[in-house]
């Protein structure tokens, strides 16, 4: 653990603990959901060292870190060797969102050839160097949490940090997003709206964003552990989705999501 | 006005003695004398032992009421509480709040013969049981102890077994997996049953460790004879509030923190098997 | 029976009656409508009450609907029970703060709300006497429960429609409220008769225009049982808790497992179910921690986590759990059925699972 429990009275503080922040492939979403903790991480700054390495392929790494917040999805030849170097330096490494843990919103490429997603985005394909699928840091380390979102909650992230700092393992909740939407008082909007929502399948994390504003969740957190994604689609089937609907819900943001890869392949 | 039954007390550690390998005893005081005073618990029973900061977990008292200053508890390290309780040294404080639950019958175990069935860890709650039977030992008839661990290295109390013989305990031992030095018993604890002359009719088996060896304890004490009422299990569950309010411990009707730990096999037989129940 | 102590009220007056209440130190709260359903929110004023509308109520469906008339009561249950105020969602119990050489606990305000909850229905005035018996009843008091309980007051509405998944009737909740209210207001095409069920339910009627009831007494009492009467949900509940408990392996648990989305619903909008979880939330500093409790559910594998894994590792365990021990096992360990026949759980799960169908099917009687 990086810091001594809070009741350790009479040894003397760790030294302070160093945490890095690296990034890869990925929109930049979870390194804002981390500035935007700014303030509160200011505060900490005599109890935490942090580095940010924006671009983690352009300059060498140096030292070891406590804990390393590793952003956005592998998906350059390079960062396979990035990766592993980050994890050899770290004691705790966490992956922040869709992306450094299940290959993110840009895994969709895995569903088609990389050379024709190529031709359609970039004007010169050929100056694109791009392994042919997008891939989480888990692939190729080994990974101590994974923060999920698209973005991460910063609230989360907080509660992870203060966690460690309290001289905890990190746990994060992974229970069904309906738990904290009733906890919350928000009104079910699948049952009162019949919008299709993923909720009942989801991973807990955000704060209940959508739901609260009568909208259905897209699950920007992924997989609830044991989603029945199968009883929840017959659901969306009886209140008139069609099949291709059903096969995009599960195809957003944790589309490599084994569970949710299932699902949408028997919507083909 | 009711006080909040989850709030701690304030414990200062006083010494922290490893065990076996991942297994640690935790000698520990309350700050406030008064508290100490009141505090009185019986063989069996547990406390919740918090660490500020990371969570609060059960643990079983493994002293004997009376036994020396403060409380011991002997704790596994096996995830986030405990892992973080390892890295505790003397003069650290933390919080404690019990004692909770039922105890064993030791009362009742007055002028009969007991066998204490063991599996690894569960020697922990067992010990004050043990140590208060020897404590008036003229009261029993025959005392057996039959412990299992996975390796010779995993036993606890080593120490203490020579003094516990000495004072009229019969000890069997056995490892799952001996090393070159062990001369003991290889396999499990149940087997130990075969190599007592029992008279199940005066004999009360009290019994704590993984729920399958407990089940097989249960039945073979129950092909001996010994009626189902008088063997003893401690069972094991989630538990956060230890005052049958949070509902994480429950099996069937019982709330495993306040009917339990300790039942009469009887009250749980329905349940205990019922896979997943 | 009605009782004999009532008298009516104009239903202009329930207006004076609210703001009596806040004058006398009353948070009120009660139904009003708020994304697309009837919610208990605080209110100031009976016009935020939902004045003619009603909701339309299936198996994993809610609907909100005009009436075409204008009143004041004329809706079921809705997602929202008075737990969400008596056991609040979220809760900080105390804060631990480091000291010098050991901890201090902080405990939050004891500085909570007088609730006067407006339109309580007989199935949660059960409800709230159910959880009395968890909270307050037991060795052990929750004394966080029990300061929001003894301060509430309580306003009961006989219940003038039932939504088809409600069966209050089999559980011998409903719908007439007979006790637990301080007042209970039986809604007439003109007219409240109001029964006074305590004496500060008198004294607080003391001053607002009422009058001395006569044939609405009769009125009053053919409201609830044109109610029992439009009921068509049932559950048998004989030989329970046996029923159950006998039939631990049935098939038809695997049946349920398969629709059951373990999305802990039916448990949150359950007014009776109480299991909670005590979270350590420690802040940035290392200086303070709060013991947070939030409601938690048989249906989150978390629950029965111990370390090796969930004691209830899929959803055929955990939906076992939840049905007999709202149905069997609670009644030994409460003395009463932990169902009241409110049909939330039905309503807003969100593949309609009715425990009124699972039951017939364990009992046998709906096999095919
Ligand atoms: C009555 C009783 C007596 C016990 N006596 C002892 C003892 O003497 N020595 C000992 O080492 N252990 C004992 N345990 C087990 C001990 O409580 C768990 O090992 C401990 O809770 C694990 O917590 P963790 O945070 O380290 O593990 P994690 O796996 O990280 O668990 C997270 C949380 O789940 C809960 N939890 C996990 N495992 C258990 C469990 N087995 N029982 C209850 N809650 C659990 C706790 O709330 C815990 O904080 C006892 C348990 C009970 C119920
Ligand atoms: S089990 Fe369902 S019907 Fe019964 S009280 Fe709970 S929510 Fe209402
Ligand atoms: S065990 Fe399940 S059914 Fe019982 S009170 Fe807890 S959440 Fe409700
Ligand atoms: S019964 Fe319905 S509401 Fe309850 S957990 Fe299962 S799917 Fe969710």
């Amino acid at each position: 653990m990086i810091a001594q429990p809070l009741t350790v009275l009479n040894t003397r503080r760790a030294p302070r603990p160093r945490l890095g922040v690296f990034k890869f492939a990925s929109c930049d979403g979870c390194q804002l959901s981390l500035l935007d903790c700014e303030d509160e991480l200011l505060a900490v700054a005599d109890r935490v060292e942090i580095a940010f390495f924006r671009e983690a392929t352009r300059r060498p790494l140096e030292g070891s870190f406590d804990v390393s917040l590793v952003e956005g999805s592998v998906s350059a030849p390079e960062q396979e060797a990035e990766i592993r170097d980050v994890r050899a330096r770290s004691r705790f490494l966490i992956t922040l969102g869709a992306c450094a843990s299940h290959g993110g919103i840009q895994a969709l490429r895995n569903f088609s050839r990389v050379d024709d997603a190529l031709a359609i985005v970039y004007a010169t394909p050929e100056t694109i160097s791009t392994l042919p699928s997008s891939r989480p840091a888990s692939d190729y380390v080994h990974v101590d949490l994974e923060l999920p979102g698209c973005p991460i909650n910063k609230r989360q992230l907080l509660s992870v940090l203060a966690q460690m700092l309290s001289g905890g393992k990190p746990r994060i909740d992974q229970h069904a997003l309906c738990l904290d939407c009733k906890r919350q008082n928000v009104v079910c909007v699948l049952v009162a709206h019949g919008s299709p929502c993923l909720g009942p399948v989801t991973s807990t994390g955000c704060g209940v964003l959508c739901p609260s504003y009568d909208r259905p969740c897209f699950s920007c957190f992924g997989p609830a552990p044991q989603p029945n994604t199968a009883s929840l689609a017959e659901r969306f089937q009886a209140i008139g989705l069609s099949a291709d609907h059903i096969r995009r819900l599960f195809q957003m943001f944790y589309n490599q999501a084994p569970e949710f890869l299932e699902e949408a392949r028997r919507h083909e | 006005m009711t006080s909040d039954p989850y709030c701690p007390h304030p414990a200062v550690l006083r010494s922290v003695e490893p065990e076996t390998p991942g297994v640690a005893t935790f000698g520990m005081e309350f700050q406030e004398p008064a508290r100490a005073a009141a505090f009185h618990h019986r063989p069996g029973q547990f406390n919740m032992v918090y660490l500020p900061g990371v969570g609060e977990v059960a643990i079983s008292i493994a002293s004997a009421p009376g036994e020396g200053v403060g409380l011991r508890h002997t704790i596994r390290f096996v995830g986030r509480v405990t892992n973080a309780l390892q890295s505790l040294r003397p003069g650290a404080v933390l919080g404690l709040r019990g004692p909770y639950g039922s105890a064993w019958p030791v009362e009742e175990a007055r002028g009969r013969d007991v066998v204490l069935v063991a599996g690894g860890l569960g020697l922990a709650p067992l010990r004050p049981a043990v140590k208060a039977l020897l404590a008036e030992r003229a009261q029993y008839g025959r005392l057996w102890l039959l412990y299992g661990a996975r390796q010779p290295s995993d036993r606890l109390y080593v120490a203490e077994y020579a003094d516990w013989e000495r004072a009229g305990l019969e000890l069997l031992v056995t490892v799952d997996r001996a090393d070159a030095s062990w001369r003991g018993a290889v396999g499990i604890v149940p087997l130990l049953f075969r190599k007592l002359a029992l008279d199940p009719s005066r004999t009360l088996v009290l019994t704590c460790g993984p729920e399958v060896m407990m089940r097989a304890t249960v039945h073979e004490a129950i092909d001996r004879g010994v009626a189902a009422s008088d063997v003893y299990v401690s069972l094991e569950r989630n538990m956060q509030c230890a005052v049958g309010l949070c509902g994480h411990c429950q099996l069937g009707p019982e709330f495993l923190c306040m009917n339990g730990p300790v039942f009469p096999y009887e009250r749980v037989a329905r349940f205990l098997g019922k896979e997943h129940f | 029976m009605v009782n004999t102590s009532a008298v009516v009220m104009e239903k202009s007056e329930l207006g004076n009656l609210i703001a009596r209440l806040w004058a006398e130190g009353y948070t009120v709260v009660g139904p009003t409508l708020a994304q697309g359903a009837i919610v208990f929110d605080e209110l100031r004023t009976a016009d935020q009450l939902p004045i003619g509308w009603t909701d339309e109520q299936e198996p994993g469906s809610y609907r909100l609907k005009r009436r075409d008339d204008g009143a004041y009561f004329g809706y079921a249950v809705g997602p929202h029970s008075w737990k969400k105020y008596l056991f609040p969602a979220r809760l900080t119990l105390f804060s631990i703060e480091r000291t010098a050489d050991s901890f201090a606990v902080h405990q939050g305000s004891t500085d909570v709300p007088r609730y006067a909850f407006l339109g309580v229905r007989s199935c949660d005035l059960h409800a709230i006497a159910v959880q009395d018996r968890t909270f307050l009843h037991g060795p052990y008091v929750d004394p966080h429960y029990e300061r929001r309980r003894e301060r509430a007051f309580i306003i009961a509405v006989q219940c003038g429609t039932a939504a088809s998944t409600c069966f209050c009737a089999s559980m011998n909740t409903g719908p007439r409220a007979t006790q637990g209210f301080d007042l209970a207001l039986t809604e007439l095409p003109e007219a409240f008769v109001v029964e006074v069920g305590s004496e500060r339910g008198g004294a607080l009627l003391v001053g607002l225009n009422v009058r001395a009831a006569n044939g609405e007494i009769e009125a009053a009492h053919q409201v609830t049982e044109t109610t029992k009467r439009q009921m068509t949900r049932t559950l048998d509940t004989s030989d329970m808790p046996a029923l159950l408990y006998e039939n631990l392996d049935h098939a038809r648990w695997d049946d349920v497992a398969g629709r059951c989305l373990s999305c802990t619903n039916c448990t949150m909008v359950c007014p009776t179910c109480f299991c909670h979880s005590v979270d350590e939330v420690p802040d940035l500093l290392g200086e303070r921690s709060e013991r947070v409790r939030q409601w938690d559910s048989c249906f989150n594998p978390e629950l029965s986590h111990v370390a090796g894994g969930s004691t209830r590792p899929d959803i055929r365990a955990r939906y076992r759990q939840w049905l007999t021990h709202k149905l069997a096992s609670w009644i030994d360990q409460f003395g009463v059925s932990g169902c009241v026949g409110c049909g939330r759980c039905i309503t807003w799960c969100p593949v309609g699972i009715d425990l009124t169908e699972e039951v017939a099917a364990i009992r046998g009687s709906d096999r095919a």
